[in-house]
């Protein structure tokens, strides 16, 4: 697989936003992410590993996720001390402790919360928000939209494994309609969301899929969503062997997954398959999967994948599109330059400086009118 | 006003007016209140302001629940409060009328504007007879002026409405009482220039409604009379008048510069906290970062993440919020980091009454969370002293690496007081430096003398290190399930918090330092204890009042100073809170004196209530 060489796409956000009004130029965005720096401050993935005992289930994919963090955290070229890892709760919360940077395990659902607030106070820092399927979207639902709409310059891992890990097996929003669990014995009557299609809702500007066990496409995954200036929204599909063992299985197994997945690649058409010879074209609304080759088809009839178009349409397609109805899309759905929170934040204030002065206190607390009592 | 006057009005000297405007929410009564106190304050009157409005933005013009008021007392002496009783009510129409006359004493002057006394306004109102007419009014000094007609006609030639006209009336009350306690126009005049400036005619209604006001005091035969009170002998220096959410802003801002550290604030709107938001915005170039979050829970979350990345993480809510807050607050007491959370209190349970007052949220702040999870709480108990307590539960949260918890309530948000702006060389340095030592550093390694924690930022090379909601280790804040460790984590944390109790000013008492009474007092009771105190000492009683401005813990000397007096009153607008903790930190008989009316004490009421104690004593000691 080919990965579209790594830009920094806050970088090439407009220098003035129409929308923000305002004369002072956009602060640049978090510095320090860079190739370059990797090589002058040449750390490795040891350096990243924190000195507690790891404590997951023999055989979680939790362990790949976190190895493969490891591995790619050196590539960014930002030191371990300008790097803080913020976890909810749930078994994926527990990351922050395995990485030797800064580390905040939070509560339940509200680790985007913190990380904007941080972000905010400090945007030289790179933040990562780990976070799992309940944490994310059943508890902490409304803070990932908000989060992610307000382009908050976070790199957020959601591990989705279907189920609530931590609390011992019960229903999740991503578990699948009439599942049986603990909590739900007649099997589960809510309707599951699809993380992806909630972030691009949401107005994230970096929508991607990995899964655990795909270690070289989560390793470049995790490479192009910490490169990424904004809401980063990466859905890592996840095995919890304890509790929903083989969740994903029917489409990641190594035998199957080439058919059973389309891996996408900005610019090229959406082939798939051992062979390639099946792709996604249009019909109608709906997306198709065809055969190259059958019924006139050629490689020119179908869709090709545009992450960075406007308006998040094919993005949206690509997010519902699942197994066993579709090949299911992994990569990156959408990368988008918009201005950050935190740049639109110092931007007003540097606004405010150029127009009123630094602040002056003592004349803060004499405004309105005063009197003189002699 | 056509009649000119024959004879002169004689003027009166009075220490004290207190003066109530009520009318339709749609009517600017809270405008006509503001402007009034603003020349009030700036007239060098001591003042104390009481808005009272509705929650609804539009209720039903007319109807009793749309009925807005604004009480101000102004006074050549030191005041306390906005005054028991109003001596003179403007009533705007029938349901103001209804809804507040019953608080104007005998005798009161009762200003109408009878032109809004219709038959469909007086049914809404529930008035089966015009008391205007039905002789109920006797036992006031009733002055029925046609406002509306009057105010219409001197905006004769606008290119206005009938109701765009209407709309202006209010300024024609002001302008009656600007000629009745002999105020100046010009400061108003100026501000509704600025104010309007966009809209010249709306400007120049309003300006004319006011004049017109003045001049109809002026000609017209009514008023027999006109007072003045003279400016009062205020410690000297510089003033300006002061609501309580002006003084916690300003409080925070100065807290930033003092800390040397740049504030953060996340708030989710609320009333009557929002205002906190809307002052703290407008200051960016302080380098203020605001955040209106999408709920109080991801306020206090960013707050919480600002805290930890090395800024002054602040966050305010009301009841409702700080319910919601309560989780995080638990997250801040674990990490021990500095957190400032204002709680601007109002009448619950639940939504309760959203714009009126109450302090019942104190134990919600001390115990509103899961374990034992103990945090310092202070309370203003004026509103300009919001400004010192700003500074001071920051001077807490950053020498003892804490959230703090600092209370206002809906009374000290709102109302004013003249406040001596302080001069920046008299605020404390409050700064301290984050921890940067990279030898033997562990993050739960903590201060001998203040338990404070070692604080390390990200950022700082070599101090990478985690931090969470678990159990921390003793000293090096590893996750951490060991039963004695966690025991002693407790008592760690608890005891952090009660070292404050000898870093905190003590108790004082005003009065005798011995006696037969006590009124023990918080928050935004201070006034009316504070007058009722001086009013006993006037009857030779031996009574005395003190304030804690430290709820948890309270000052060194607290109980000492409860053991000196025979009798200890505590009341409180709440049933029975800060009684609850006295009794059972020092087991003194304290008794609570409660009422929730959704409105302050008044002077009247503490001073019967105490009369009643020390009455008893008073029996007792003749036994
Ligand atoms: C306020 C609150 N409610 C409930 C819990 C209990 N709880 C802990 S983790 C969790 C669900 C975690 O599920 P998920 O986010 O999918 O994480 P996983 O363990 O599967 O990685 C729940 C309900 C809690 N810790 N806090
Ligand atoms: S319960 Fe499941 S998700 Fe949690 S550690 Fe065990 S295997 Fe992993
Ligand atoms: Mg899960």
């Amino acid at each position: 697989m080919t990965e579209p060489t790594v830009t920094r796409a806050g970088s090439t956000a407009p220098a003035n936003p129409p929308e923000a009004r305002v004369a002072a130029p956009l602060p640049a965005a978090q510095p320090a992410l860079s190739p370059e720096n990797a090589a002058i401050i040449q750390l490795t993935r040891k350096d990243f590993v924190s000195d507690q005992e790891v404590r997951w289930c023999p055989g979680c994919g939790d362990y790949s996720i976190l190895a493969q963090t490891q591995k790619q955290m050196p590539d960014f070229g930002v030191p371990r001390e300008n790097i803080v890892f913020i976890s909810g709760i749930g078994c994926s919360g527990r990351l922050p402790y395995y990485m030797n940077t800064y580390g905040f395990h939070t509560i339940h659902g509200r680790a985007p919360t913190l990380a904007t607030g941080l972000k905010a106070a400090r945007p030289e820092l790179m933040v990562w928000v780990i976070t799992g399927d309940g944490d994310a979207l059943s508890i902490g639902g409304n803070h990932i939209l908000h989060s992610m709409r307000r382009n908050v310059d976070i790199t957020l891992v959601m591990f989705n494994n279907r189920i609530y890990g931590l609390t011992k097996g019960q229903a999740s929003p991503t578990s699948e309609f009439g599942k049986k669990t603990k909590s739900t014995p007649a099997g589960t009557v809510d309707t599951p969301i699809q993380p992806l299609t909630v972030a691009l809702a949401a107005e994230a500007s970096f929508v991607a899929r990995s899964v655990d066990t795909h270690t070289e496409h989560l390793q470049q995954t995790l490479q192009r969503a910490g490169m990424h200036h904004g809401s980063t929204f990466v859905e890592v599909l996840q095995n919890c062997n304890i509790f929903n063992d083989g969740a994903w299985r029917d489409f990641t197994d190594r035998e199957v997954r080439e058919d059973r997945m389309l891996v996408l690649e900005h610019g090229k058409p959406m082939i798939f398959g051992k062979h390639r010879d099946k792709g996604i074209r249009l019909r109608g609304l709906h997306p198709e999967v065809v055969t190259i080759g059958q019924n006139g088809i050629a490689e020119s009839d179908l869709l090709v994948h545009d992450e960075q178009s406007d308006e998040p349409y094919l993005a949206l397609m690509l997010s519902r599109m699942f197994w066993p109805d579709y090949p299911v899309p992994v990569g990156v759905l959408r990368a988008v330059a918009r201005p950050t929170h935190d740049q639109l934040i110092g931007q007003q204030i540097s606004a405010a400086v150029t127009a009123d002065g630094e602040g002056d206190l003592a004349a803060a607390l004499a405004s309105g009118e005063t009197w003189t009592v002699e | 006003m056509t009649t000119t006057r024959e004879t002169e009005p004689e003027t009166q000297e009075l220490e004290r007016v207190t003066i109530r405007f009520a009318g339709d929410s749609g009517d600017g009564m809270q405008l006509t209140g503001t402007q009034f106190t603003r020349t009030a304050a700036v007239y060098g009157n001591d003042i104390s302001t009481l808005p009272d409005y509705p929650a609804e933005i539009r209720a039903p013009a007319g109807s009793l629940p749309g009925v807005s008021g604004f009480q101000i007392s102004f006074s050549s002496n030191e005041i306390h409060t906005p005054g028991d009783e109003p001596d003179v009510l403007v009533a705007m129409n029938p349901a103001a009328l209804k809804t507040n006359v019953m608080d104007l004493p005998a005798g009161g002057a009762l200003i109408v504007n009878s032109d809004a006394f219709t038959a469909s306004n007086l049914s809404k109102a529930g008035y089966a007879a015009n008391p205007l007419q039905d002789g109920s009014l006797k036992q006031y000094a009733l002055f029925e002026i046609p406002i509306s007609t009057l105010n219409e006609r001197s905006l004769d030639g606008l290119d206005m409405t009938s109701k765009q006209k209407d709309l202006t009336k209010n300024f024609f009350a002001l302008g009656i009482m600007f000629w009745l306690y002999g105020r100046e126009m010009d400061a108003t005049i100026r501000w509704i220039n600025e104010k309007f400036g966009k809209r010249p005619v709306v400007a120049e209604a309003n300006t004319r409604a006011l004049k017109a006001g003045y001049a109809f005091g002026e000609t017209t035969e009514i008023f027999h009379t006109h007072y003045r009170v003279a400016p009062a002998k205020l410690a000297p220096g510089t003033y300006r008048n002061i609501t309580g959410n002006e003084a916690t802003s300003l409080g925070m801002l100065a807290a930033s510069k003092l800390a040397k550290r740049p504030l953060f604030y996340g708030s989710y709107p609320i009333t009557p906290a929002s205002d906190i938001l809307h002052q703290l915005s407008g200051y960016k170039n302080f380098g203020v970062k605001t955040f209106q979050a999408e709920d109080e829970i991801a306020a206090i979350g960013a707050a919480i993440g600002a805290a930890y990345g090395g800024a002054m993480g602040l966050t305010a809510s009301s009841g409702p919020g700080i319910a919601l807050k309560s989780e995080a607050l638990g997250l801040a007491v674990m990490v021990e980091l500095p957190l400032v959370v204002i709680d601007v209190q109002r009448a619950g349970p639940s939504t309760g009454m959203p714009t009126k007052n109450e302090q019942s949220d104190l134990l919600q702040v001390m115990f509103g969370r899961n374990g034992d999870s103990p945090l310092p709480v202070i309370a203003p108990a004026t509103p300009g002293e919001c400004f010192d307590l700003a500074i001071e539960a920051w001077r807490i949260a950053l020498k003892y690496v804490t959230p703090v918890v600092y209370m206002s309530d809906a009374f000290l948000a709102t109302g004013a007081e003249p406040w001596l702006i302080p001069s920046l060389e008299d605020l404390p340095d409050i700064s301290v430096q984050n921890w940067t030592e990279r030898e033997g550093f562990h993050p739960y390694e903590r201060d001998p003398r203040t338990l404070a924690r070692k604080w390390a930022v990200p950022g700082t090379p070599g101090l990478e290190h985690r931090i969470g909601g678990l159990e921390k280790a003793d000293v090096t804040g590893n996750v951490s399930y060991d039963p004695d460790n966690h025991h002693r984590m407790q008592l760690l944390r608890q005891a952090k918090v009660a070292r404050i109790a000898d870093d905190v000013a003590p108790l004082d008492v005003f009065g005798p330092d011995r006696g037969d009474l006590l009124i023990l007092g918080w928050g935004s009771t201070y006034g009316a204890i504070r007058s009722a105190v001086e009013r006993l000492h006037v009857d030779g009683r031996s009574v005395a009042h003190a304030h804690l401005r430290h709820l948890n813990p309270f000052p060194a000397n607290t109980e000492k100073v409860l053991r000196s007096y025979r009798r200890v009153l505590i009341p409180e607008v709440n049933l029975g809170q800060l009684s609850m903790l006295i009794r059972s930190q020092f087991l003194i008989d304290a008794e609570g004196y409660n009422r929730v009316r959704g409105k302050p004490f008044t002077i009247a009421e503490i001073v019967a209530q105490a009369e009643r104690i020390v009455g008893t004593t008073d029996a007792e000691h003749r036994s």
